[in-house]
């Protein structure tokens, strides 16, 4: 059967999606960010260890400890989805179940960063101290 | 039509990277699949963490269950893995960084950094977890 369509329109479209570049720099960007910030969250953790809830809410009250554990969770949060998404896209070929778990990590990531930011700021605006 | 042709081979049939069956086991091998199993461990261990924000803002009972749960000796294991695993997949994840940069890929250095990065992981870990528990941590 002959084509009537040009050799250009054929070839058009079957080339990469260009995201590429995007998401490998992404993955890259998040990555230099979280070095600071991954150290700075074993310190953190380190001396919330010795604390109870008290303690936990009156180290959000302090702006720094806020910001960096916002900035923490948005940025491992990007990072976590950039990398598992590679993971799914390298072993997961059938085509439901790849589309189904791209999706899946998508959405646990962006939940999860919404949550715990929220719950972040929340603890870090709100009383120093709650009435027993 | 005496011998059966061989059947055509689909995609299914094909070796998937990093063909373990194939590849003699070497270092920077198993630091390329602790790499993507670290992660995987962090991804967990976030969700962990974003737990860790909700019980806060839930209030002093949810915390309390929330911390002891992180205290008892399954929770203080997963703890100990997640510290070797966060400690790893950093140094791995400098160590990628540096090849980014076009740097370290001699097969000696490779290795070399591919050692380290493991060396690190663990004796960092561990370091911590002595700071953590000679320091008074409740856990």
């Amino acid at each position: 059967m002959v084509s009537y369509r040009t050799p250009l329109a054929r070839a058009r479209g079957l080339g990469s999606a260009k995201h590429g570049a995007g998401h490998w720099l992404s993955e890259r960007v998040t990555s230099v960010a979280l070095v600071p910030l991954s150290l700075w969250a074993v310190v953190a953790a380190l001396s919330l260890s010795k604390t109870g809830y008290d303690g936990a809410v009156a180290w959000l009250h302090n702006p720094a400890n806020a910001v960096l554990s916002v900035l923490l969770l948005a940025v491992g949060f990007q990072h976590m989805h950039a990398g598992l998404r590679v993971v799914v896209e390298d072993y997961i070929h059938t085509h439901l179940n790849r589309s189904v778990l791209l999706l899946a990590n998508l959405f646990v990531c962006v939940l999860g960063a919404s949550l715990a930011i929220f719950c972040i700021l929340k603890v870090a605006f709100g009383p120093a101290m709650i009435a027993p | 039509m005496s011998n059966a042709a061989p059947a055509p081979r689909g995609p299914a049939d094909r070796p998937i990277s990093p063909h373990l069956e194939i590849w003699r086991w070497h270092i920077t091998m198993a630091t390329s699949i602790l790499h993507r199993a670290t992660g995987l461990a962090l991804y967990a261990g976030a969700l962990i963490l974003a737990g860790w924000a909700v019980a806060l803002a839930r209030g002093p009972g949810a915390f309390g269950q929330y911390r002891a749960l992180l205290a008892g000796p399954l929770g203080q294991l997963v703890l100990f893995g997640l510290t070797v695993s966060l400690f790893y997949h950093l140094a791995n994840g400098v160590r990628h960084l540096w090849w980014d940069a076009g740097q370290g890929f001699e097969p000696k250095t490779a290795d070399m950094t591919g050692a380290a990065a493991i060396a690190f992981g663990v004796v960092a870990a561990i370091a911590i977890w002595v700071v953590a528990i000679f320091g008074g941590a409740a856990g």
